[in-house]
């Protein structure tokens, strides 16, 4: 196969990963085309095709990197101001500052985190985070950028930046329970 | 006192864990609620098999 048709082949799965982080889809066709332009430009540097995603994934971040530099007023701005939902916290937690539900015990679930099925609950529970919220959270845990080259690129506050993923990682934690370890505790 | 967190007080430390270094400070505080709290050591073990998840996920997008 042509190395057109190889990339090809790997197109929308790139798209879905740049879609989560960028949260727009323009910005998301973007990553995606010069992620392809800049595999076309060198194809000698990857080995076998099963490294193809791998290499790609690579290129992909570094391009979705370089296009939230580029929006960094918008990304920065983003949706701040509320974060478009209810307050997570005063929701798990009383008005004493105990639990409202106890958390549950999930187990030693190693098993499920290998899953396919695992991994669309995961994706599915990031895309409904609120934008802004979102791209931060992915910065950290996808791109595994530190808390400190999030605040640099994006010109956050730590505090900005701690308040969003603190959120984030509730919201991530409530989706989860409800939606895979809670149902899969159920007898 | 000044080593007393409420549940919600230790869990966000739990939280902002994953993403900074605590002070010594909270670092203590938080050890001494864990040691005789039942409900955030589950809270604790759940960010844990999140962090666990993530890595999992992280290396099944590149593969």
């Amino acid at each position: 196969m042509t190395i057109e048709g190889q990339l090809a082949e790997h197109r929308g799965y790139l798209l879905r990963f740049a879609r989560l982080q960028l949260r727009n889809d323009a910005w998301a066709e973007d990553a995606v085309s010069e992620t392809m332009l800049a595999a076309l430009a060198k194809p000698q540097s990857f080995g076998n095709r099963s490294q193809l995603k791998t290499w790609l994934v690579g290129i992909l971040k570094h391009k979705v990197i370089d296009i939230l530099r580029q929006h960094r007023r918008e990304v920065s701005l983003g949706e701040d101001g509320g974060d478009g939902g209810e307050d997570i916290e005063a929701l798990m937690f009383r008005s004493d500052g105990h639990y409202a539900n106890q958390p549950a015990d999930w187990g030693d679930p190693e098993q499920d985190l290998s899953s396919r099925q695992f991994f669309a609950v995961l994706e599915a529970c990031a895309e409904k985070l609120p934008a802004a919220m979102g791209r931060v959270f992915l910065m950290r845990e996808w791109l595994e950028m530190s808390s400190e080259e999030i605040c640099k690129e994006l010109q956050l506050t730590p505090t900005n930046l701690y308040v969003q993923l603190h959120r984030a990682r509730l919201r991530l934690r409530e989706c989860l329970e409800l939606n895979w370890f809670g149902s899969r505790a159920a007898p | 006192m000044m080593l007393m967190r409420t549940c919600k007080e230790a869990a966000a430390l739990l939280i902002a864990r994953e993403d900074r270094p605590l002070p010594a400070i909270e670092r203590v505080a938080l050890r001494l609620h864990l040691a005789i709290c039942d409900a955030c050591p589950r809270f604790e073990r759940q960010l844990s098999t999140m962090r666990n998840a993530l890595g999992h996920w992280r290396r099944y997008t590149e593969e």
